[in-house]
């Protein structure tokens, strides 16, 4: 463990998209960056329906609200990245995202194409439509600060300015303190693009690297929903470095679940879960 | 780091005698109940029949907030199984319990608890009506009124039963491993709270279709 301060390392500014202040007479800055993601990982995107895109500096949270019939494109921008994702519904903030429930129910510990994430009222809250890695970790392990200085150090503001280290907890902490929501609502996240086996006897295994540059993975947002995200390091990382990576996100207006949808025929389950949550959209 | 401490089974005895317990009694089947547990004291639950879920959580009496964690228990012990020696954490990382013996040898951290809105989705849209934990966690907290609800009926411990994730990441509900008689007991670290819901499912054949009773003892530190 480094000795805090002791070998300051050169503060270096981040890769964080920032543009200069235009002026007041300029339309509103909105800046375009899905362009400039791989074409590869956007097949399948409706780019006609685009409404918005980001790029999520490693280590940096998020928050949105995404309406029902509202889709994101998300798109590993560097090797191996990791995204922590929670979900209440904007309508009910008490109904959010269930790991065991949606589990058990597609008698799962992986995510991918097909798969839907339900909530504890029996809902679908949002839908795997595509998914180049074929395995998102839902076990939820969540990086908070102690084992995250233990592991890399103590690298406050101070010392880093924007560089700080940031744990996926604290970053979900203040995204879901956005919406009224504290520490006891903070739930097991979905660790998007990281992969964590179980062994025979129980034992968790990560896979470095699990998800190159140019990976992608898809939700559709069944309901009105509060999406957090933290772009920090999985917990289970075993670099010793700190050393999270960008993801780029595209968010544009799919439409509801159609009758036909695939993740309504994955399983019969599922088809369940999102008749529920159309019985919210009378 | 943390060294891994997980592993699917450690059975252990216990040195206790029941004759000296301060509670022991016996908990109906597909009931609920909420009761305080001190730092120090060890509980049991004593499976009688055999492969009857315990559906349990805890909190701690003194901050409401802070709840017992899956997903911090199975990061810190790099593991899904709960057995001897098993630390049961909270939400803020903290031990709330230490698993102290088990003849039983591997409990659930990922089933979660039945609810009549997973019900519906797991077997069938009607399913809604039948009981569940999560009525039963919701009613022993409201006529407890002691600031706990529904925001804090997280993923629970599952007492007694076998849920395996492949190494091809499927989750399967196998026969269960424990028997009539088999136990698990534990000490607590902090003063608690603990909500339990002997499981009242019917759809599901891993308790044969059968819920069952449990016992429940308490001994002070010694």
């Amino acid at each position: 463990m480094n000795a805090p301060h002791a070998t300051p390392t050169p503060w270096t500014e981040p890769d964080v998209p920032v543009a200069p202040n235009p002026p007041a007479t300029a339309p509103v800055d909105v800046p375009t960056f899905w362009p400039r993601f791989p074409a590869a990982a956007l097949q399948g995107v409706d780019t006609g329906a685009i409404v918005w895109s980001e790029v999520v500096p490693g280590g940096g949270h998020w928050s949105w609200r995404m309406p029902r019939g509202t889709a994101i494109r998300f798109v590993a921008l560097e090797d191996g990245p990791n995204l922590s994702l929670v979900l209440y519904s904007a309508l009910e903030k008490l109904e959010r995202y269930n790991m065991p429930d949606s589990l058990k129910a597609q008698h799962t510990a992986h995510y991918t194409r097909g798969h839907v994430l339900m909530s504890d009222m029996g809902r679908a809250m949002a839908s795997f439509t595509a998914d180049s890695t074929g395995w998102h970790d839902p076990l939820g392990a969540l990086l908070d600060h102690e084992r995250m200085t233990a592991r890399y150090g103590d690298k406050p503001y101070a010392a880093a300015r924007n560089g700080m280290h940031r744990s996926g907890k604290d970053g979900l902490l203040i995204e879901i303190g956005k919406y009224g929501l504290g520490k006891r609502d903070l739930i097991a996240p979905v660790n998007l693009f990281s992969k964590v086996q179980v062994d025979a006897q129980g034992r968790f295994v990560f896979e470095p690297g699990h998800a190159p540059a140019g990976s992608f993975v898809e939700l559709r947002f069944d309901m009105d929903v509060i999406l957090a995200v933290s772009a920090a390091p999985h917990a289970l990382d075993p670099n010793p470095a700190y050393a999270p990576k960008k993801v780029g996100l595209v968010a544009w207006r799919c439409g509801p679940a159609p009758a036909d949808d695939a993740c309504r025929a994955f399983r019969p389950e599922n088809a369940r879960a999102l008749h529920n949550t159309d019985m919210l959209y009378l | 780091m943390n060294a891994i401490t997980a592993t699917d089974v450690r059975l252990q005895e216990s040195a206790l005698n029941p004759a000296d317990a301060v509670i022991d009694q016996f908990h109906p089947a597909g009931e609920p109940i909420l009761f305080p547990l001190d730092k120090g004291q060890v509980l049991r639950i004593v499976d009688l029949e055999g492969n009857q879920a315990a559906d349990v959580l805890f909190y701690n009496r003194d901050d409401p907030a802070e709840h017992y964690s899956a997903t911090d228990t199975m990061l810190h012990q790099g593991g899904i199984y709960l057995t001897t020696g098993s630390v049961i954490r909270s939400n803020d990382a903290r031990p709330m319990l230490t698993i102290v013996a088990d003849t039983c040898g591997r409990h659930d951290t990922l089933g979660g608890a039945c609810a009549a809105e997973s019900n519906t989705v797991r077997y069938a849209l009607q399913k809604k009506f039948m009981h569940s934990c999560r009525d039963n966690y919701l009613i022993a907290l409201q006529h407890a009124d002691i600031g706990l609800g529904k925001r804090d009926l997280v993923p629970n411990i599952n007492f007694f039963m076998n849920v395996p994730v492949t190494e091809g990441g499927d989750l399967k509900f196998d026969d269960g491993v424990s028997g009539p008689g088999k136990y698990v007991e534990m000490r607590a670290e902090m003063d608690l709270w603990v909500l339990i819901s002997n499981c009242p499912q019917l759809n599901n054949p891993c308790n044969a279709y059968n819920p069952t009773p449990t016992r429940l003892l308490v001994w002070n530190p010694t």
